[in-house]
């Protein structure tokens, strides 16, 4: 099940002068873009492992097109990694643009777990099939 | 939502398409057009002598103007290594250029930015193991898109001291100096002799910067002409008297020991600025804007070089 989280989602995955045309948009935003990565998909994992740190001072998106690289080279195939925007403006001060450019090669998706609890009343839970392996060794 | 849209722009479109090539194109009419005559004379007007670094210049926008024709006519065109290093005697202008440098490249449109990141071995060299990757990465982030100068490059190898972890700094600045040639462009700095003894021990350097351009020392005309740029960009002038001064002084001092060029001259020209404050702050009458402005010759004919001295601080033996 293809995982579907931030900007661009329901695209076909995006290639890489088109990362590099958006990462161009944000930076010329005054935003600081950062690398981020993780094999948890949960929807509510909302904070992936930063991959080097924020680049608040990268002019150009081929600096960012480097590390995505670097970040590659460690990660792909066994982790999602995404680009996302920070906004230091006041009054917005949070991500303005994050999509997922690279995924696993194999998503298993996620399965739906119903609790019956009192009364007629059900929680629900959704768990990766990924995460019943230990992290690190999910893809 | 906060995103562009991935429209295909007018010059991804691929030559062919229903545009004939023309038969011939102006070279001489796109230079005028492209930018590239003005760029070129702003160099020289702005900057005096400097006659290899100007051809250079003019040899690389010719290549770009060139390449540009033959994308017309269909012809496949490599964008060329622009890595350059600027040696020369102290004062000769490397600093200088280098500033323009990443201007005129940005206006030729050989960098997308065109913003200039100046770094000294300091910058690019850790502290500890595992500490020089990270930071020459981070400098060499922070340049792409524009120029990475290297001041003083000759200081990343220090041969003296096996574990000196410059020669980490010069793997990495060598595989992105390779592998991202359209993304940056490297401009190393330094005097003649040392950058020569940094060139023999990294051979994987010379190869790969392909413009080595040298700064003659400037004759004794030109530092004339400098420092008379200097003053006037200062709102100084120096009275005829003082001008032939300057004359002598320049001659006197060329031929002396520690002689940095155009460093020296604005150096004199500062001490000459000392003297003449000196004279008006001692002087009986009320000044005139005249004589904030003027340099007299005696301003000059003070310097210890008339003396056999040389004109420094502090003085050298």
């Amino acid at each position: 099940m293809r995982l579907t989280q931030g900007a661009f989602s329901f695209l076909p995955d995006l290639t890489d002068p088109q990362i590099t045309r958006q990462v161009q948009y944000c930076i010329d935003n005054g935003w600081a873009v950062n690398i981020e990565f993780t094999d948890d998909p949960h929807p509510r994992n909302t904070y992936w492992e930063l991959w080097g740190q924020p680049m608040f001072d990268v002019r150009d998106a081929a600096g960012v097109m480097f590390e995505l690289n670097a970040c590659r080279k460690a990660h792909k195939g066994q982790h999602y990694i995404r680009v996302s925007a920070f906004d230091s403006t006041h009054t917005w001060e949070s991500l303005r643009l994050s999509f997922i450019t690279d995924r696993p090669a194999d998503e298993p998706g996620f399965t739906l777990e119903r609790q019956e609890v009192e009364g007629r009343s059900i929680r629900y839970t959704t768990r990766a099939y990924s995460a019943n392996r230990p992290e690190g060794a999910r893809y | 939502m906060d995103a562009v849209t991935d429209t295909p722009s007018a010059d991804a479109r691929p030559v062919e398409s229903g545009v004939c090539p023309p038969d011939a194109i102006d070279l001489r009419a796109e230079f005028v057009e492209s930018g590239l005559a003005a760029v070129l004379e702003e160099l020289d007007t702005d900057l005096v002598g400097l006659g290899p670094v100007k051809r250079r210049l003019r040899e690389i926008g010719a290549l770009l103007l060139v390449d540009r024709a033959r994308a017309r006519f269909g012809l496949q065109a490599v964008s060329p290594t622009l890595h350059m290093s600027f040696t020369g005697n102290p004062g000769t202008g490397k600093t200088t250029v280098a500033l323009r440098m990443a201007q005129i490249l940005h206006r030729l449109g050989y960098v997308r930015k065109g913003h200039l990141v100046t770094v000294t071995r300091d910058d690019l060299v850790g502290q500890y193991i595992g500490h020089t990757a990270p930071k020459t990465k981070d400098v060499l982030k922070r340049a792409m898109g524009g120029v990475l100068f290297i001041d003083e490059a000759y200081y990343l190898y220090r041969p003296e001291n096996e574990r000196d972890y410059g020669q980490e700094a010069i793997e990495i600045l060598l595989q992105v100096m390779e592998n991202q040639r359209d993304d940056l462009v490297v401009i190393l700095a330094g005097y003649s002799d040392r950058m020569e003894r940094f060139f023999t021990a990294n051979p994987g350097f010379r190869s790969r910067v392909a413009h080595h351009i040298d700064f003659p020392d400037y004759s004794g005309e030109e530092l004339e002409a400098i420092g008379g740029r200097l003053l006037g960009g200062m709102n100084y002038a120096l009275s005829p008297d003082a001008e032939e001064a300057f004359h002598r002084y320049v001659d006197l001092r060329m031929k002396q020991p520690h002689f940095a060029n155009g460093r020296s001259i604005r150096n004199a020209l500062d001490r000459a600025r000392l003297r003449q404050a000196n004279r008006l702050f001692n002087g009986e009458r009320p000044v005139t804007a005249r004589d904030l402005t003027t340099i007299e010759a005696e301003d000059i004919l003070a310097s210890r070089v008339f003396s056999g001295g040389i004109d420094s601080y502090p003085p050298l033996k």
